[in-house]
């Protein structure tokens, strides 16, 4: 069962490391914002989301608990600053 | 590779980053880019203090430099735009930069040989600390220390606080004087910013006031707490869901000098009835620290709050 765990944690971590580096790797090549903004939404969401699911068998009850409110907050924060940091840039290229 | 040896890459890395993106912050020309590679630094350290083992400075570490000082020098930065391109040209001179780099370069020499002669192991009060701290009924030593052992050096540091935005204030116009501070904020009323802003208030309060509470025997405090609550607000301000007071409304002033206040009314509490100033009889000096943080946490908040707000620029006729 704890071989099971390990494994299920190991995959899930090591996937969500994969979209943080693929994010990382697009903020650094993509061509302008919009498309950079793309890359990183990858390594907010996908990333932190399969490294909490990752943890969660390896946390206690209230341990658990925070670390879903810890992605629910970023999911909140980050497609936000998504939108904010979209619509910047869109200002500045078309000067409305 | 074993535990220990990750530890160690982690931890160099970790140095190599905050170390390179430090010196970026220095070298790189334009003020929007450094102020942004600040708050990175100040995110990074934050790592830096959960290596070292201190939760409570790496708390205070994200949440001053990471995210108010952040939104203060972001302020500065826009206010400072107009003038950048003019001061871009005047560059101190070959003489002046080269004492200024020797300066800077016999400053780290000194704290490099300071830290090196340094015996091992190195003098602390920690022991001492951790084994007083139950005295006070708090179990968070770093909480001990900062409202017992070295309270009127916290007390203090609250007055300062308030100096500092006195200093802010004075800034104002003398027609200027009384009314909001800084200029209103524009917001789509039904933009993403305003949602945020309706939706992450109750959770930071709540996670703020967690922070006070849970700061007498886990890493936090008032100054965390206060810091996530004044942000909470600052977040409000900039949805224009809220505004500003004016920075002569009694209320306000009264919010500002309540910490300060009840700290020296129970110091000299102790000073009447006990040993000496800010002395608490151990029978009840949980509940006197808790107070004292409680009205140190409202005075935090707003304090922080009306700091990165800046001066006051408009007066409601």
């Amino acid at each position: 069962m704890s071989l099971a765990l390990d494994l299920f944690s190991f995959a899930t971590i090591g996937l969500g490391v994969f979209f943080f580096i693929a994010g990382t790797v697009g903020l650094l090549r993509f061509p302008d914002t919009l498309t950079r903004l793309h890359a990183l939404t990858k390594a907010d969401n996908l990333g932190i989301g399969l490294i909490v699911i990752g943890l969660l068998p390896r946390a206690d009850g209230l341990a658990a608990l925070k670390l879903i409110c810890v992605w629910g907050l970023i999911l909140l924060a980050s497609s936000t600053v998504s939108q904010l940091v979209g619509r910047a840039a869109r200002h500045e290229e078309t000067g409305e | 590779m074993n535990p220990a040896n990750l530890g160690l890459a982690l931890d160099f890395g970790l140095s190599t980053l905050a170390l390179g993106i430090a010196i970026y912050a220095i070298a790189v020309r334009t003020t929007y880019a450094a102020v942004v590679s600040f708050v990175a630094y100040g995110l990074l350290l934050a790592l830096v203090w959960i290596r070292l083992a201190a939760p409570d400075v790496a708390l205070t570490e994200a949440a001053i430099g990471g995210g108010l000082t952040g939104v203060l020098l972001l302020g500065a930065a826009a206010r400072l735009r107009v003038t950048e391109a003019g001061v871009e040209k005047e560059r101190p001179g070959r003489v002046l930069r080269a004492l200024a780099a020797l300066l800077a370069a016999a400053v780290t020499a000194a704290l490099i040989a300071a830290l090196l002669a340094l015996p091992t192991p190195a003098p602390t009060l920690a022991y001492e600390a951790a084994a007083g701290a139950p005295a006070t009924g708090v179990g968070n030593a770093v909480t001990a220390t900062l409202m017992a052992f070295r309270a009127t050096d916290t007390f203090l540091e609250k007055v300062v606080l308030l100096l500092a935005l006195l200093g802010v204030w004075s800034l104002a116009r003398d027609d200027r004087w009384g009314g909001r501070p800084g200029l209103r904020h524009q917001a789509d009323p039904k933009g993403v910013l305003v949602f945020l802003a309706r939706l992450l208030p109750p959770i930071g309060i709540v996670f703020g006031v967690y922070l006070l509470w849970v700061g007498a025997d886990e890493p936090g405090g008032a100054f965390a707490g206060g810091t996530v609550i004044a942000a909470m607000w600052l977040l409000a301000i900039m949805a224009k869901l809220a505004d500003t007071p004016p920075i002569a409304h009694r209320g306000v002033r009264l919010l500002l000098v309540a910490g300060p206040a009840v700290f020296l009314l129970v110091g000299l509490g102790g000073l009447a009835f006990g040993a000496a100033f800010l002395s608490y009889p151990e029978s009840i000096a949980k509940p006197l620290i808790i107070g004292i943080e409680i009205a140190m946490t409202i005075t935090i908040a707003v304090t922080l709050g009306l700091l990165v707000s800046g001066a006051p620029e408009r007066v409601d006729r």
